[in-house]
Parts: C-alpha cells; structure tokens; sequence
C-alpha cells in the first residue's frame, strides 16, 4: 500500500514537474519570437569575406550586395569553402585563380601593382616639397612688388586717411544719414 | 518629320557655333566690332536651336515613337509622364543632348552681361564655350544621334539611320525596352541636371581664365567677373553629388551612400579641384598671391569635368577594347588632350606674366594655411583620379583588370579629409597677410578647450575607438571656432550698433555674404563628417533567412517578419514586398516594406529598402532573397548610427553656398557714389 502511495506520489510530482516544463517551453515559444535559422557557417560570416571581393562579371559591384544569380551561387561557394575548414586567404587565393585579380578589393601588392600604393603618398610627399619651396620664395620679398598696394607693407585703413574717410562715408549711408 | 526638325536644328547650331569660334577670332584679330557682335550673336542663336532640338526629342519620348532607336531604348508604355520626359537624359545620345542645351543656355547668359568694362575678354569667352559646345554638338551629330531610326531593308535585314535606306520601310517596334529601373527614381528628375549644371557651369570661368590669358590681362579681374559663376558651378556640382549620394542610399541597396564607383569618382573630382579653386582665388584676390596657380586650377578643373564625362560615356570603364571599339572614347579622349595642352601651352606663354604680386609674410597667416588647404584637396584628387585609371594602366600593361575598391579610397584620403577639418578649425581665425601663434592662440583656446571637454565626455560615454574620438573632436572643434566665429561678430556689431543680437546676425551676414555664408558651408561640411563618422564607423549589418513569425536582431533593434505579398502592378512591375515590424528594445516602433521590384520591359530587378529613420540612427532592411530558399526570406539589416545628419548637412551646405553666392545689388553703387563723392572731394583744393 505504501509503496503503491510512494509511487502515486512520485508519479503526481514527476507530471507536475513536465508540465511546469512544457508549459515553460510552449511560454517561450509563444513569448520569444522565431529567431533567424542561420546555416553553418552564417550569411554574416560569408558577407565578411564576400564583402571584400568583387563580382567576377559585373563592373565594380563588391560580392556581398550584387543581386545577381551568379554573385548568390559564388557566396554559397564561400560558404561551402569555410565549412571545409579553408580560410579567408585560401578562398580569396582560389577565386583569384579561377577569375583574376579583379575579384580582389584592391589589386595584389607585387610588381606593376605596388604603383597603386606608392604614387599617391610620392606625389603628396612632392607637393609638400613644392609648397615648401613656394612659400620659402615668397617670403622672400621681390623690391619691384615691395610697394604693391596689395603687397605686406600695404597701408591699413588705420593709416591711410583717404581710407579712413571712405570707410566713414561709407558707414554714414548705411546708417542712413 | 519631328525627327527631321530635330536633326536638323542641331545641325544649324553646330553650322553656327563654327561660325561664330571664326567670327570671335577674327574679330579678335582685326578689332572688327561688327565680327565680334556678329559672334556674341551666334553663341545666343544656340540655346533656341538646342531647345527646338530637345523639345523635338522630348516630343517622341513622350508620344512613344519607338521607330527612334533612342526612344526604343529608353522607354516604354509603362513609364510614367515624368520618366519618359527625363529619359532624356537617361540615355547616351540624349544627355549629350542635353549637356549641349545646357551649354548654350550658360553661354547665352554670358552674352547677356553688361561687356563695357571688360569688352577684350567677350571673343576669347565666346571662341572657349563655342569650341566646347560644337565638340559636344559634333558628338551627337556625327556618332550618338539621338534620332536616328530603325528601317527594314528590301532583303528583310533591319538598319538603323537618320535617313531612309534605298527601299527601306520604317520598323516601328510595338513596344520599348524601358529605362533602366535604377534611374526610375524621382531623384532622375534632380540629380543629373544637377550635375551637369555643375559640369557646364565650370566651363564659364574657365573661358575667362583663358580669356585673360590670350589677351595677356594678368589682373585678377576675370576671377572677380567669375566668382559667382564659380560659386555658382560648384552649389551645382556639390547638390548633384549629394542628391546622387541620397539616390544611391534610397536606391542601390547596399545600405550606404557612397561606394567609391568611378562614376562617382569621375563627379567628384572637378568639385575637389573647384573647392581649392574656390579657396585660392580668394588669396589672389586679397593678397595678388598664385595668379598661376590658380589658372592651372580652373584648367584642371575643365579637363576634369571633360573628363567626368568621358569616363562614364566613352565605355573605357568597361574595359579598353570597349573603349578602344566606342567611336565617342577616342574623340573625348582627343578633346581632352588638345584643351589641356593647348591650355597649359598658353599658360606657359604668359608664365612671367602671372607673378604673384605680393609676399607671403606669416606661415600661419590665412593665405598659408588656404595653400595647404589646396595641398590635401589636391592630395585627395591624385588618390582619385590613380584609383580611377589604375585598373585602365594596368589593364592595357598586363592585360589583366583590377580592381581598386573602397578601402584603397578610405584609406588614403581619410587622414586628408581629417587634416582637412582640422584646416576648416583654424584657417578662420587667422588672418590675411599675418598671424601668429600667439594671435591665433588667444582665438582659438576657448572652443580647442571646449572641444576636448565633449571628446572627454565621448570618452566617458564609452566611446573607445581612437579614430572616432578623433573624427568627433574634428568635428566638435569645427563646430564650435565656427559658431564662436559668428558669436564674436555678432556681439561686436551689438555693441556698435545696438542691433539686437538676431538682426545684428542678419545684417552681419549680408554685409559679407561670402564669408559668413563660408562659415555656413563650414557648419554644413562638419553635419555631414557627423553622418559620415556615423555609418563609417559604426555601422552595423546582419543578414538571416526567416520564415513568417521570425524575426532578425541587430543591436538593439528587432525586426519580425509579418508576411510577404507578391503582385502586379499596372507600371508593368512585379512587386514582392514584405511586411516587417520594427521593435527598439520591446517597443514597437513602425513597419517597413522592403521590396523586390522586377520590370518585365527591361528584364531588370532593383531592391528597394524599408527605412526606419531618426536624427538618432537608420534601420535599413532590404529584401535579398524570396525565392530560392525552403527555408524562409532572406533579409539583410545595416543599423546606420547618425547617417541623417549627412542629408541635414547637406542642406545647411547648399545654403550656405546660396548666402555667398547670391547677388549683392545695394552695396555696390553705395560704394560707388562714396568713392565718387571721396575722390570729388579729394581733387578740390
């Protein structure tokens, strides 16, 4: 008798305790909403990469946001190639392989190429030069422009009279006098 | 037959465009008043003659003729009236078009200013506008006719000509390919014109500049007639470039404005050469500094906007077999090659001429720091323009294209857009002629102080990344030496006047528009480096698939996807659009309805996003895929932290451009009948 009332018992508290569980689990579900079904590995890790490549066949459309059929099947590409383990590089590599050098954000740093990286800072570099050199002849005042009335030496309006009364004047009529 | 009168006017205005280059340089050479009239007189017959021409090719959009290959290509029944008026310019033929009436009309409006003063320079100006206007006119004649038509052949092949083939029949198309969907956007309206209003307009100055130096008038006098053409050229310009920017946001759907596309590059570059333009010919003007320089500025500035459109019409972007099989390409590139020489040459002839008249006598005074202003805008157009023909170099060397993407441009003119803003902080509160660290010290301690206290907060904030701490302080010390700026003035002119403080700000910035409408500009330029540090820097993205019921989390934010409706429209689209609901934490903050728009005419799809936007941040959702997945739809999310302020400041920009450059009409014959009455009184005894 006993051992049948432990029983009930233990069978009333294990029901209570599924119950209060699938109520829990069904609360969750109604409660939190549906989360996205990411695949392995996720469109973000994909979009990571694919972001900074660029579509093999459309001109200058980087790899994650091109619309087309093709740029989908490349990115599923990607996926698969991480999900066997192979790393940014070695995807990066073997789409190069297949399609060139344009598949690439910016092109490789070797040979010809390294002009892309070298040219803008060289030049900048000699406009500095250059604006050095102008700035170093210009303070170097010419006596022919020494009395230019746009030169340095130039009168103020505080000294030259004539200026002062135009300036005058010139306050008068917006005064309205 | 409205084929034929258009034809035939763009004909009669290339016949007297030529006409009137011979009268300007004859009248030019031989002092013939008559020639030069009779000169001035044709370049103002252009603009009606392009008119009837564009006014015949918008006759045949509108009426659906698509025996006119433009009009096959371009539109279709289902456009709407606004779309199929702008499609002229949504093709190539017909924004060359376009491009020569806007030409014409600038030109006109040059003939139509007062001459007296400055009567040598009106043949060099008419020869300069009419060389480019006959260019651009040869183009459309004799290889991008907008009105040649489709004819069937007596053996069944099918030709396209202006005129019919011997036993041709017309073939006339029962329906048109339709406009690109990208350019199916109100911002079509805007955007382009904008632009080319820009491109054109440039051209004004640089017939001046070129005007001055065949006649050898090396006085800063043609930059002072140009000033406002130039301010002008460069409003049109920079709305162009940001109305393209929000078009690319709200229609490209890749969550950003700016993807560093040579198209874009190839509209920036003329503003950036203009922009330092801007700023030198200022120095010319108060201190007789960089005549030279600034000519070969406004000649750089001309090759570059020549070359803006080469690049996205010649088809050398594409690669350098199209642009080698493209009859426009060589021409274009001929063109550019024969003003540029042709200009530097002239240049050359009047070096000594263009000395610069006075000395340079502080490097911290304004006309230093406005040199090393145009320093970095040159620096940032060497990184654009290399990154633009670099694919081009290395194509035709190596045989293999490339790519120069966007991390290329950002890194390279990132710390030249920040020494940029730094100039921006300092440069107003130098002065001309001299400055000292102790002058400029003492102006700019206040808001430097200021500036580090809200970077000092930032940092507290828990923003840690140096890069934007430093962009914040950028924009934070900008902001602040600009409004103390005004603040300072105005509580001066309070002083002397006893104006109340909004009317003495009123009359400060009309007695010097140009100035106060800088500091406006300046305050716009730091609004948009606000919404660029935004979405630059911490911009955020996810992308998930989804069935109806799932939701996507970004952030803070949660996106639950309702449902999905696909459907016909009457526009002959097929539309499939879903319904989402956005949520801020828990709260519920609106639905969106990101779509797929598929045309049936053009075979084309376009993704428009559904935006959620705020002052504070933009949650951008865009449908990527509705079809190929069991799973669900697929959706991509960008969280874009204070990206509204790029638009906002866009707007204080171009105002700030309408305050300096708009017409001062009282001010100049009040300072005339002073200086008369001054100098009468200084001749009496």
């Amino acid at each position: 008798m006993s051992k049948i009332k432990t029983g009930e018992v233990r069978f009333f508290w294990q029901g209570w305790v599924w119950g209060a569980m699938l109520v829990l689990i069904l609360a969750g579900i109604v409660v939190q909403p549906v989360l996205a079904q990411q695949p392995t590995p996720s469109d973000d890790e994909v979009n990571a990469i694919a972001k900074t490549m660029y579509c093999p066949v459309c001109e200058n459309v980087p790899l994650d946001v091109c619309p087309t059929q093709a740029c989908a099947q490349w990115r599923e590409l990607i996926r698969q190639k991480l999900a066997e383990g192979w790393t940014e590089q070695q995807i990066k590599d073997y789409f190069v392989a297949q399609y060139g050098d344009r598949v690439l954000g910016e092109p490789p740093r070797r040979g010809l190429h390294w002009l892309v990286y070298v040219l803008p800072p060289l030049s900048f570099l000699i406009g500095v030069v250059i604006v050095i050199n102008v700035i170093r002849s210009m303070r170097r005042p010419l006596s022919l422009n020494a009395s230019s009335p746009l030169g340095a030496d130039a009168p103020s309006a505080a000294e030259d009279p004539y200026l002062q009364q135009l300036e005058e004047e010139l306050r008068r009529r917006e005064r309205g006098e | 037959m409205v084929a034929e009168i258009g034809f035939g006017a763009l004909i009669v205005a290339f016949v007297v465009s030529i006409y009137g280059i011979v009268a300007g340089i004859y009248g030019a050479r031989r002092h013939a008043e008559p020639w030069l009239e009779s000169g001035r007189r044709a370049m103002l017959l252009t603009w009606p003659l392009i008119t009837l021409a564009v006014l015949c090719l918008v006759a045949l959009l509108v009426g659906g003729h698509y025996e006119v290959q433009y009009v096959y290509n371009v539109t279709s029944s289902f456009m709407p009236l606004y779309l199929k008026v702008t499609a002229l310019w949504g093709g190539q033929a017909g924004s060359l078009v376009f491009w020569s009436w806007l030409m014409a009309a600038f030109a006109s409006a040059v003939t139509l200013r007062k001459w007296d003063r400055d009567r040598e320079f009106l043949p060099w100006v008419i020869v300069v506008t009419l060389v480019t206007l006959a260019f651009f006119l040869g183009l459309v004649i004799f290889v991008e006719n907008p009105f040649v038509r489709f004819w069937q052949m007596p053996d069944g092949r099918q030709a396209v000509a202006m005129f019919a083939p011997r036993g041709a029949l017309p073939l006339v198309p029962m329906e048109g390919r339709g406009l690109n969907p990208l350019l199916r956007h109100p911002g079509m309206i805007l955007h382009p014109p904008m632009l080319y209003l820009g491109f054109v307009s440039f051209v004004i100055p640089y017939a001046f500049g070129i005007a001055a130096l065949v006649t050898g008038r090396t006085d800063d006098r043609w930059i002072r007639i140009t000033r406002r053409w130039t301010l002008v050229a460069w409003l049109f310009l920079s709305l162009g470039l940001i109305l393209g920017s929000r078009w690319a946001y709200d229609v490209l759907g890749w969550g950003g404005y700016w993807g560093w596309d040579p198209v874009e590059i190839a509209a920036f570059m003329p503003w950036l050469s203009g922009t330092a333009f801007l700023h030198s010919v200022m120095i010319q003007e108060k201190r007789g500094l960089f005549k030279r320089w600034n000519m070969i500025l406004i000649i750089l500035t001309y090759a570059l906007v020549i070359f803006g459109t080469f690049l996205t019409r010649s088809g050398v972007l594409s690669s350098v077999h199209a642009f080698a099989q493209s009859a426009i390409g060589p021409l274009f590139f001929g063109f550019i090659a024969i003003t540029f020489l042709g200009s530097l040459g002239l240049l050359l002839y009047r070096w000594n001429d263009l000395r610069s008249e006075g000395v340079m006598t502080s490097l911290l005074s304004r006309e230093a720091l406005f040199l090393l202003n145009n320093l970095l805008f040159m620096g940032v157009l060497v990184v654009c323009f290399w990154g633009v023909i670099y694919p081009l170099i290395s194509e035709i060397i190596t045989g293999q294209k490339v790519t120069v993407g966007p991390s290329y441009y950002e890194r390279s003119t990132g710390p030249l857009f920040a020494a940029l803003l730094l100039l921006m902080g300092i440069a107003p509160l130098s002065a001309w002629g001299h400055s000292t660290l102790k002058t400029l010290g003492r102006a700019l301690w206040k808001p430097l102080v200021a500036s580090v206290v809200i970077v000092v907060g930032l940092w507290v904030g828990g923003i840690r990344a140096w890069s934007a701490l430093l962009a914040f302080w950028l924009v934070a010390l900008v902001s602040l030496v600009t409004l103390y700026e005004y603040y300072r003035a105005v509580v001066a002119r309070h002083r002397r006047t006893g104006e109340n403080y909004l009317r003495a700000l009123w009359n400060l910035a009309g007695r010097n528009r140009r100035r106060y409408g800088g500091y406006i500009i300046h305050l716009g330029v730091v609004l948009m480096a606000l919404g660029i540090i935004g979405i630059e820097l911490f911009q955020t993205e996810t992308q998930g698939t989804v069935q109806p019921g799932g939701s996507l989390r970004l952030g803070n934010y949660t996106m639950l996807f309702q449902r999905l409706d696909v459907f016909d429209t009457q526009d002959g689209r097929n539309v499939a659009r879903a319904v989402v609901s956005v949520f801020k934490g828990d709260r519920y903050v609106g639905e969106l309805h990101p779509r797929r728009d598929f045309f049936y005419d053009s075979q084309q799809t376009m993704t428009i996003p559904g935006v959620r936007s705020t002052m504070e941040d933009d949650f951008y959702v865009l449908l990527v895929d509705w079809q190929s997945s069991a799973q669900g739809i697929t959706f991509k999310v960008y969280h874009n932290p204070l990206v509204n302020w790029l638009w906002v400041g866009g707007l204080v920009f171009i105002l700030g451009t309408l305050v300096a450059a708009w017409p001062d009409r009282e001010a100049e014959p009040t300072r005339a009948r002073a200086t008369q009455s001054l100098a009468a009184q200084r001749v009496r005894p």
